[in-house]
């Protein structure tokens, strides 16, 4: 298919007062290709510093794949590419001089199933740490403490640090993926349904967390909880079959949406 | 109309919520339209039956509350399914207060017992309840229609009642003054007449629900008012001469 013969997608953009907001990432013009099936649709989104973005939308609809290329995921993978710009502070993610382990670093994930490495508590943060700085021990001591701290784990895992990451409940784990993400210190961090798997309380303590960390992150997550969406984000952006449909304020996509379609998907009126 | 929800269910919550709304207006029209009637022939037999069967309309307002919790609670609604929860709360609470300004009408029918106002005085009281009448039924076509058009013309049309209610209050003073012995009974219409302005508020504040569950947002105009200032100022004026 040939970029030029694609329209572009009519998106809603609820009118918002963005003077007080910076963009730490505006994704400008965005396509994605599995081989030859275009799973994203010019997209044009921003992520604003220190706010929570939501992506809802329902499966398929490219929320995660636009997730993965906001930290080049996608490039572990043949075939897969990305048009258009992802700038992070202004600058081009998406260019091929990119270092991606570096990016990696700046625009941390976490998955939906907790993934902690089969080593201890304490390597399991310490690990990241090393690859991209050198410390002391003392150090590294005062980076894993305050990574557990940020992520509310300090207190549960305090007198275990030697325990494997593997042996804590799933909730706990989640959080150990969380800690691992700020132990790099990273300026975007990047959720894929991060409480899918989790019961309610690990899940409030997940979001606890999400309003926590926003005031020193900016914030994407990826939900098909809506009322989770509705909680924990400052926007969100609503995606059908690859395209954006709408972008805005949550209180006020979550009230009154502009577009049917969102106000069907919410309301649980789809298809 | 909006489509269908996956879950049948829910649109059967939303439906049955509606229906009690539409069912509570209906009585509360009845209500109104009967403690008219009961003053216009001041019969109390039919005032009795009224403050008898305001019970009806408070156990549907119980209902319609513990519907729209428990559907909140269920569903955790969004958009406009949250708002046609919150605006059938609303309606409730305002046709439920209806219901009592009606039975209040009834008790002062019941009090007038022996007296007999002249039919002019009534005439202008019945008249204002036409109006509110209208303007409730309106209204409730406008809630079950979901027509923003016709809510927004109830609500406009709030203005003409207050100015009725003026010209009565103006009346009953004069008539007052003609003679001690029409204090009393001019005093129950008096009352009645402020009740019947009263649910012409509630039917405006229905007017600004429906604005609301169609819209999204509140009516940002200032709501029109027949000047009660101005009304005073009439009653000071008669009184002085």
């Amino acid at each position: 298919m040939s970029i030029a013969a694609v329209t572009v997608p009519n998106v809603t953009h609820t009118a918002t007062d963005t003077s007080t907001l910076s963009e730490k990432v505006s994704v400008r013009n965005l396509d994605f290709f599995y081989g030859d099936f275009r799973a994203l649709k010019t997209i044009n989104v921003p992520l604003y510093a220190g706010k929570v973005t939501a992506f809802i939308g329902p499966s398929g609809c490219g929320k995660s794949t636009l997730l993965r290329v906001l930290n080049r995921m996608y490039d572990l993978y043949p075939n897969q590419r990305a048009t258009g710009e992802v700038l992070l502070d202004g600058e081009n993610l998406l260019s091929p001089s990119q270092d991606l382990n570096l990016l990696r670093a700046r625009v941390g994930m976490v998955f939906q199933k907790p993934t902690p490495f089969p080593m201890t508590i304490y390597e399991n943060i310490a690990f990241g740490i090393r690859l991209y700085e050198k410390l002391s021990k003392s150090e590294l001591d005062d980076r894993v403490k305050h990574a557990l701290d940020r992520a509310a784990l300090w207190n549960e895992v305090k007198d275990k640090l030697g325990a494997n990451g593997q042996s804590l409940s799933g909730g706990q784990q989640q959080r150990l993926c969380i800690a691992r993400t700020v132990a790099v210190r990273p300026e975007v961090i990047l959720f894929d349904e991060p409480c899918s798997a989790l019961d309610p309380i690990s899940t409030a303590k997940i979001e606890e967390l999400i309003d926590e960390l926003k005031d020193d992150y900016t914030i994407a997550i990826v939900t098909h909880n809506m009322q989770q969406a509705a909680r924990v984000s400052d926007f969100t952006a609503f995606m059908y079959l690859g395209e954006l449909v709408e972008f805005g304020q949550t209180s006020k996509i979550f009230t009154t949406p502009s577009d049917r379609r969102t106000q069907d998907y919410i309301t649980g009126r789809f298809g | 109309m909006t489509d269908a929800h996956t879950t049948k269910a829910f649109d059967s919550d939303l439906q049955e919520l509606a229906r009690m709304v539409a069912e509570m207006g209906g009585l509360a029209e009845k209500q109104v339209a009967d403690a008219v009637d009961a003053l216009a022939k001041r019969d109390t037999a039919l005032a009795q039956r009224i403050t008898q069967s305001d019970a009806v309309i408070d156990a549907l307002q119980s209902g319609i509350e513990e519907k729209a919790v428990l559907t909140i609670a269920r569903r955790q609604p969004l958009a406009i399914d949250l708002r046609e929860i919150v605006a059938a709360l609303r309606l409730a609470n305002d046709l439920e207060r209806i219901g009592d300004l009606a039975k209040n009408i009834a008790k002062r029918v019941i009090a007038l017992n022996a007296e007999f106002p002249p039919p002019k005085l009534i005439r202008g009281v019945e008249h204002m309840a036409d109006l509110v009448l209208g303007q409730m039924k309106a209204v409730l076509d406008a809630y079950a229609q979901r027509d923003l058009s016709k809510a927004m013309a109830v609500w406009r049309g709030d203005e003409e009642i207050d100015a009725m209610t003026t010209s009565v209050f103006r009346e009953l003073l004069t008539y007052m003054m003609e003679d001690p012995r029409n204090i009393t009974f001019c005093i129950h219409l008096l009352f009645c007449a402020k009740n019947i302005e009263r649910m012409g508020d509630h039917a405006t504040n229905i007017a600004e629900t429906v604005h609301y569950m169609i819209e999204g947002h509140p009516i940002t105009d200032k709501r029109p008012k027949g000047d009660d200032t101005t009304a005073f100022a009439t009653l000071r004026a008669a009184g002085d001469r």
